[in-house]
């Protein structure tokens, strides 16, 4: 380890260490960045690095070219990913058997290995990183760095200009002016509600008190996001540079990491920086000769989603129940232990050593009038290309959706996106051009939230969507509130009952109220956004719930008890593919001759349909009625909770 | 700064001490707003929100809970709004669905609606008074919530419990009851001996008082 365990006394201290650790790089030589996030380590990327560092030794080149263990580089779908710096040819889908060729043919001839780069659907190969158009039309400031740093290298940050603001902060501005500075800027937090980070410094700061707590939320409890994950376990110093910066300018001496135990390693990582800092005395008493004061302790969370919301992380702290507190006083005035409590999300924090780096005019030169900068979405769903995305504020979902993520999955139709996690809202393909940013999400009745993005395509039902994601928040409501507790309940039992066919008259304006209601009545931000989800599809495909509920049909094919499976004979070759794999043998022929599937025994399962040759395409989904018609039983699933 | 806010409730204008919670100020005024998680000698909880109102602070609108919203200048306050009567009917809708014995009396004010949702009487409606009671005024903590979501219940925890509630339902019987609003709490650690209690529980769930039981209860409540 190269860790540098002298103390750092003064700026010019500073700055002379990472002369020392700039000027010992060359910066020509050979870097081997590979990814070590969570996507690429489920397919052993740590023996990826392994190999590579074994065969390096064996071509005797050990000493020159230096193998980096970094967090998340982004596209994660096509993990493990190899980046070779500073060339940049980036390697996809790499398997610890490939790291002989890579060594051979690239770091000692020199050469490109073909069959593990990028290939887009049209067949062309693409070498280097930034050309794949996956990451072509990002805008990575927050983000992009993860490839040159690994997280347990304090080197590596400090050469990229690492506690370069944390001085400039502490001895060059006062703490109203760094405030004024994020202000300025127009840096609203990424947790979810987008308030102006600036102004919630100052709120804090302005509480007469003996003490303030600056706190950084990495609860991320919205299952399918992970881009602070990503930033915590890849470049967990830029996260407490920036809760330093934040510690600073609100006047407060002690800081909190809030960071759920599903993530053990970002909590190693960020555990081995705060020591780290504590050994170079960038963390305890006087820092950098400032006068400045301040330490972190990290809190490990329980991880349910209702722990991110502000009074009930707080309370977790504290050592109580993580739920949220009924009162009409906001956190930055009496927060933690009572005092005045600044809490900002991971990416926020990411965002703020950036601001007092560079200077606010340049940040909010990025993004729109009302969002600036840039945000990371996590990309995942029916699109070709998934992962971790940044872009700059304002950029369209049809830009994120078709130029990063390559268009749709299997040449199917768009049909919408869930943004902003299980308690956003869907927008439909007719707001495609919708620039992303706070305002735009929220007037289109979804919310920008975690920044989860699930694509979806034209085989998804909109009221099976909803009813997926309250039944997920039926089990994360912390159960308090009538509205909540009763209301995601109730709206289950409606959604399950439509989607099972038994939709009545009068559901959907029952729907209607219970939503309306909470949105309003509930008594934290996950029961007063819970329904969003019910009504932003009832805003946009309102058509299909009525044809679940009066016409007994699901438009997209997926409600099993609206849906029958049934061979065309007209169709069918007789190849017997499908009697052959259908698990319950409902389908019987002889061979060359049409097949006939029994609609009694036919547990929907979907196996027919999907061996059925693609140029036969007998096997088709017909509706109950047609069902009906054609001799079936009716099928009641049960309805209810 | 003064001690004292003026604002308007449906109109009328108010004087309340700073601190005091719109709830208060209205019932000072004689205006009558429905609670069911609201008890004068417990803190406020919020779970109920049947106490909503609306509230115009500069002609920005918004639903609050008036036992834990403090009186501000300015402020102007509607206790019947069409959209508090609506959410508070739909609230009553959602509660009767736990609680079939509801009174009346609210059901028929705000016509909830019969027949439109689905019912399974758990009877507690997590109101936390009894808990609030038990810690609060008590200093036992024999009752807490256990449990997240619709799973979220009401239990007696065994190690206080067998401290504590003989001789509190001896002396008062049984205070938990007296403020359950549904009439629910029965704790089975209060009415076995504690050589009757199953070896190993830690907590048990409050239940409902039925046939078994009555008289039992009764006895502790002093009927
Ligand atoms: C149910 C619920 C869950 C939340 N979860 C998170 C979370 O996981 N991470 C987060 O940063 N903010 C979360 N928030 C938002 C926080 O309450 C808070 O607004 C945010 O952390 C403030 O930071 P920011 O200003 O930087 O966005 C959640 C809010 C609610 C209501
Ligand atoms: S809204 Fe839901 S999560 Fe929030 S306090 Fe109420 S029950 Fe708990
Ligand atoms: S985890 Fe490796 S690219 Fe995301
Ligand atoms: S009385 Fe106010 S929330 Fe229950």
């Amino acid at each position: 380890m190269s860790e540098v365990a002298i103390r750092i006394n003064t700026p010019e201290e500073l700055e002379s260490l990472r002369d020392k650790v700039i000027s010992a790089r060359d910066p020509d030589a050979t870097v081997v960045s590979v990814c070590t996030g969570p996507g690429c380590l489920a397919y052993k990327s740590h023996l990826v690095a392994e190999n590579i560092e074994a065969e390096l030794e064996k071509h005797g080149l050990a000493d020159k070219v230096r193998v980096s263990r970094t967090g998340c580089h982004g596209f994660c779908e096509r993990g493990p990913s190899v980046v070779i710096l500073p060339r940049q040819t980036c390697y996809l889908r790499v398997k610890p058997e490939d790291a002989e060729e890579i060594v051979k043919t690239t770091l000692v001839e020199g050469g490109v290995v073909e069959r593990l780069l990028y290939e887009g659907s049209d067949g062309v190969k693409i070498e280097l990183e930034q050309e794949i158009p996956f990451y072509k039309h990002q805008d990575k400031v927050v983000f992009g760095v993860n490839k040159y740093i690994d997280p347990m290298q304090m080197d590596d940050y400090l050469a990229g200009g690492g506690y370069r603001a944390l001085a400039k902060a502490l001895t060059k501005m006062t703490p109203k002016e760094v405030t004024e500075e994020v202000t300025k800027s127009g840096l609203r937090g990424r947790g979810g509600a987008g308030f102006p980070t600036g102004r919630k410094w100052d709120a804090t700061s302005r509480v007469e008190a003996d003490q303030r707590y600056v706190i950084v939320n990495a609860d991320e409890g919205d299952p399918g996001a992970y881009m602070d994950r990503g930033i915590l376990e890849g470049n967990p110093h830029s996260v407490i540079e920036g809760l330093m910066i934040a510690g600073y300018a609100v006047g407060s001496t002690e800081g909190y990491i809030y960071v759920r135990q599903e993530y053990p390693l970002a909590i190693d990582h960020v555990l081995y920086a705060i020591d780290v800092l504590r050994g170079m005395g960038l963390l305890g008493e006087n820092i950098l000769g400032s006068g400045f004061d301040f330490d972190i302790k990290v809190h490990k969370g329980a991880g349910a989603f209702v722990s991110g919301e502000s009074s009930a992380l707080m309370s977790a702290i504290e050592g109580r129940v993580g739920e949220p507190r009924p009162k009409y006083i906001r956190t930055s005035v009496s927060g933690l232990r009572g005092k005045p409590s600044s809490l900002n999300n991971v990416e926020t924090m990411a965002n703020v050593p950036l601001i007092i780096d560079r200077g606010a005019d340049w940040y909010a030169a990025m993004g729109t009038e009302g969002s600036k900068g840039t945000k990371i979405f996590s990309l995942v769903g029916k699109v070709l290309n998934t992962g971790l995305v940044e872009v700059p504020m304002g950029t369209t979902l049809k830009q994120i959706v078709f130029d990063i993520g390559g268009g749709m999955r299997g040449g199917k139709k768009f049909k919408g996106v869930q943004t902003g996690g299980p308690s956003g809202g869907v927008i439909p393909e007719a707001q495609l051009d919708l620039p992303v940013d706070f305002d735009q999400l929220a007037s289109a009745g979804s919310m920008m939230g975690s920044g989860g993005m699930i694509i979806m395509d034209e085989d998804t039902c909109m009221v099976d969507v909803a009813r997926y994601f309250l039944d997920f928040l039926a089990d994360e409501s912390c159960g308090k509130c009538v509205p909540c507790r009763e209301g995601i309940r109730q709206l289950v039992v409606v959604l399950k009952r439509i989607t099972a066919g038994e939709g009545r008259e009068g559901d959907i304006a029952l729907v209607e109220d219970i939503a309306e209601m909470m949105k309003d009545s509930a008594l934290c931000g996950l029961g007063q956004s819970a329904p969003n989800p019910v009504l932003s599809t009832l805003k946009y495909f309102r058509d299909e719930y009525i044809a679940h509920i009066e016409e007994e049909r699901c438009p997209a094919g997926v409600c099993k008890p609206l849906i029958a499976y049934w061979i065309d004979p007209d169709k069918c070759i007789g190849c017997q593919k499908c009697a052959k794999e259908c698990p319950v043998d409902a389908i019987s022929g002889e061979k060359k001759e049409p097949h006939t599937i029994d609609m009694e025994k036919c547990t929907k399962c979907d196996t027919c349909f999907r061996v059925c040759p693609t140029k036969v395409q007998a096997v088709t989904k017909i509706t109950r009625a047609e069902a009906e018609k054609l001799g079936a039983p009716r099928q009641v699933e049960e309805a209810g909770a | 700064m003064s001690d004292t806010v003026t604002f308007t409730i449906d109109g009328k204008e108010v004087s309340a001490d700073k601190g005091t919670s719109l709830l208060m100020a209205a019932r000072s005024l004689g205006i009558d707003i429905p609670t069911l998680c609201h008890h004068d000698e417990l803190a406020d909880f919020g779970a109920c929100r049947l106490c909503i109102v609306e509230i115009d602070k500069g002609g920005w609108k918004k639903i609050v809970t008036s036992c834990l919203y403090p009186v501000e200048d300015g402020l102007s306050v509607e206790t019947e709004s069409e959209k508090v009567i609506r959410h508070r009917r739909t609230i009553l809708e959602l509660l009767r669905a736990r609680w079939s014995e509801m009174p009346r009396e609210l059901i028929e004010k705000y016509q909830v609606p019969e027949d439109r949702m689905e019912t399974e009487s758990t009877f507690c409606v997590m109101c936390g008074l009894c808990v609030r009671h038990c810690s609060e005024r008590k200093g036992a903590n024999v009752l807490g919530f256990v449990g997240r979501g619709t799973e979220r219940q009401v239990v007696a925890h065994e190690e206080p419990a067998l401290k504590y509630c003989r001789d509190c339902a001896a002396e008062n019987g049984m205070e938990c009851l007296a403020v359950c609003p549904t009439g629910v709490v029965v704790n089975d650690f209060a009415l076995s001996p504690p050589h009757m209690t199953p070896k190993g529980t830690k907590a048990r769930p409050v239940r409902a008082r039925d046939n078994e039981n009555q008289e039992e209860v009764n006895k502790l409540i002093g009927d």
